[in-house]
C-alpha cells in the first residue's frame, strides 16, 4: 500500500484533508520529519492560514530545502499551493520557487475574501480525469496566482487566476478539495492514482 | 462565477437536530452527522451547525460534534452555539470545522472578533446576530433570541466588521418561524453597508423567498432549517428552480 503524507506545519485544514483521505479508505501520515516526507509515494501540503508564517514553520525543520528536491507527485493546497510559487505579496514573503509566479492580493470590485463555489474551466490533465469543464469548487482566499504556462485549471473573480497548477510531479490547487464534494473527491483520488 | 450558497441550518441539542419554532418550542428531527451528509449530497453548499446544549464542558461537546461532521461531511460547514474564547474557536477549528460563529459573546465582549481574526483570519469568523425590530429600530438580542439588549442592529455589524468579523449571518426574529419570506430591506441595507458576505436567516418558506432574498436582499448565502429539515422544500428541487430563475447556483 502507498505512502501518503500530509505535511503537518501547524495548518487550519490537516483535519479536514486528513479526513477526506479517511473517506477515500487511505490512512495518510500527518509529519513535519524530512525524512518521513522523501520515503513518501504521495505528499499532500495543505494550508490555511498566512504566508510568512507558515514559511517560518516549514523553515524550521528545512523543509524549505527539501520541498522542491522531492519527485514524488505533491500537491499544494490553498495556501498551500501559493507557498510553491515564487513570492507573496502577503507579507512580502519569499516562497519556494517551484512555479515562477508571484502570488499577489485580489484588487478587486468583489468581496475578499473571494470566499464560496466557483467555476473552474479545466485543460486536460490526469489529475482532472473524469472531472466535467466548468466544475463548482469552493474556495476561501485573498491572494491568487496568475494565470501561467502552467496553469490546468482558471477562474474568473473579476481577474483570471490560476484555480490549478501543473509542473512535473508538482500540483497546486487554489480551492480546498477536501471540501469540494464529489469534484474535489474525484481530483484527490486522481492525485492518489498519479 | 461565484454561486449563492443555501446553507441548511441544524440546531444541536444532546446530539440531535432540533427546531425551534420562533425559537422556543422544539422538535426533534434526527441525527445531525447523518443528516448533514444527506444534505451535502443532495447539493446543500455548506452546514451550520448550532449545538445549543447546555453542559458543564461546552467545548469538549462541540468539539465531539465537529470531530464527527467533520469525518463524514465533504462540504464546508459552520460551529457556533458557544463560542465564547479563543480556546473555544481554536478547539473547533483544530477539529475540522471550516468556520466558527460568534453570537452573544461578542456582543459581551467585542475585543472577542479582534481576538479570533488576528489568531485565525477573519475568513473563518462569522458573526451571527439575531435582532428583532422594536420601535423603528432593529435591537440586537442575546441567549437565542431571548434577551433584548440596547445595541443597535447596523452599527454592531459595522463595528463587528471592523473588529475582524468576516461573514455576517443575521437572523430576523420578526421574520424567523413565519415562513412569509426573508428580512429583504434590512438584508439589502446590510449588505451594501459591508463587504463580507451576508448570509440572510429567518423566514424561509417557499423557493421563490431564495429567489426574492438574492435578489431584492442581496444576500450571498440563505439559511434555512425546518423548510428542509421537514422536507417541504427540497435542494435539489430549489436549485432547479433557481437556476431556472436566472439565479447562479451550483448545480453539479
Amino acid at each position: 500500500m502507498s505512502k501518503v503524507v500530509i505535511i503537518d506545519y501547524g495548518a487550519g485544514n490537516v483535519q479536514s484533508v486528513r479526513f477526506a483521505l479517511e473517506r477515500l479508505g487511505v490512512n495518510a501520515v500527518l509529519t513535519n520529519r524530512a525524512d518521513e516526507i522523501r520515503t513518501a509515494d504521495k505528499i499532500i501540503f495543505p494550508g490555511v492560514g498566512e504566508a510568512r508564517s507558515a514559511m517560518d514553520q516549514i523553515s524550521k525543520n528545512n523543509l524549505h530545502q527539501v520541498i522542491p528536491t522531492l519527485k514524488q507527485p505533491f500537491l499544494g493546497i490553498c495556501l498551500g499551493m501559493q507557498i510553491i510559487c515564487s513570492f507573496s505579496e502577503e507579507r512580502n514573503t519569499k516562497c519556494l520557487e517551484i512555479f515562477e509566479e508571484k502570488v499577489r492580493r485580489f484588487r478587486v470590485s468583489g468581496k475578499v475574501p473571494h470566499m464560496g463555489w466557483n467555476t473552474v474551466n479545466l485543460k486536460p490533465s490526469l489529475l482532472l480525469k473524469g472531472i466535467t469543464d466548468n466544475a463548482y469548487f469552493y474556495f476561501v482566499h485573498s491572494y491568487y496566482a496568475p494565470i501561467c504556462e502552467h496553469t490546468i485549471g482558471s477562474c474568473d473573480y473579476d481577474v483570471s487566476f490560476s484555480a490549478i497548477l501543473e509542473k512535473d510531479n508538482f500540483y497546486g490547487c487554489q480551492f480546498h478539495p477536501e471540501k469540494s464534494a464529489q469534484n474535489g473527491e474525484k481530483l484527490i483520488q486522481n492525485f492518489l492514482e498519479l | 462565477m461565484l454561486s449563492k450558497r443555501i446553507i441548511p441550518c441544524l440546531d444541536i441539542k444532546d446530539g440531535r437536530t432540533v427546531k425551534g419554532v420562533n425559537f422556543l418550542d422544539l422538535v426533534d428531527a434526527g441525527d445531525p452527522v447523518e443528516q448533514g451528509r444527506i444534505y451535502a449530497e443532495q447539493g446543500a453548499d455548506e452546514l451550520v451547525f448550532l449545538d445549543i446544549t447546555a453542559t458543564a464542558d461546552k467545548r469538549k461537546t462541540i468539539v465531539d460534534l465537529v470531530t464527527k461532521v467533520a469525518r463524514n461531511v465533504n462540504i464546508p460547514f459552520t460551529v457556533g452555539g458557544g463560542i465564547s474564547s479563543v480556546e473555544d474557536a481554536y478547539a473547533a477549528l483544530q477539529a475540522g470545522a471550516d468556520k466558527v460563529s460568534i453570537n452573544s459573546a461578542a456582543v459581551r465582549r467585542p475585543e472577542l472578533l479582534d481576538e479570533c481574526s488576528a489568531n485565525f483570519g477573519n475568513q473563518c469568523i462569522v458573526l451571527a446576530v439575531d435582532a428583532k425590530f422594536i420601535k423603528g429600530e432593529w435591537i440586537v438580542h442575546l441567549v437565542g433570541g431571548r434577551k433584548a439588549t440596547e445595541v443597535r442592529l447596523y452599527p454592531w455589524i459595522k463595528e463587528a466588521v471592523s473588529r475582524g468579523a468576516g461573514e455576517i449571518l443575521f437572523t430576523s426574529m420578526d421574520h424567523d418561524g413565519t415562513k412569509n419570506g426573508f428580512a429583504n430591506e434590512s438584508l439589502k441595507e446590510i449588505s451594501m453597508m459591508v463587504d463580507v458576505p451576508l448570509i440572510a436567516s429567518g423566514g424561509a418558506g417557499s423557493k421563490i423567498h431564495f429567489k426574492e432574498v438574492f435578489e431584492r436582499g442581496q444576500a450571498d448565502a440563505a439559511l434555512a432549517a425546518s423548510v428542509f429539515h421537514f422536507g417541504e422544500i427540497s435542494i435539489p428541487e430549489l436549485k432547479a428552480y433557481l437556476e431556472k430563475e436566472k439565479i447562479n447556483v451550483r448545480i453539479n
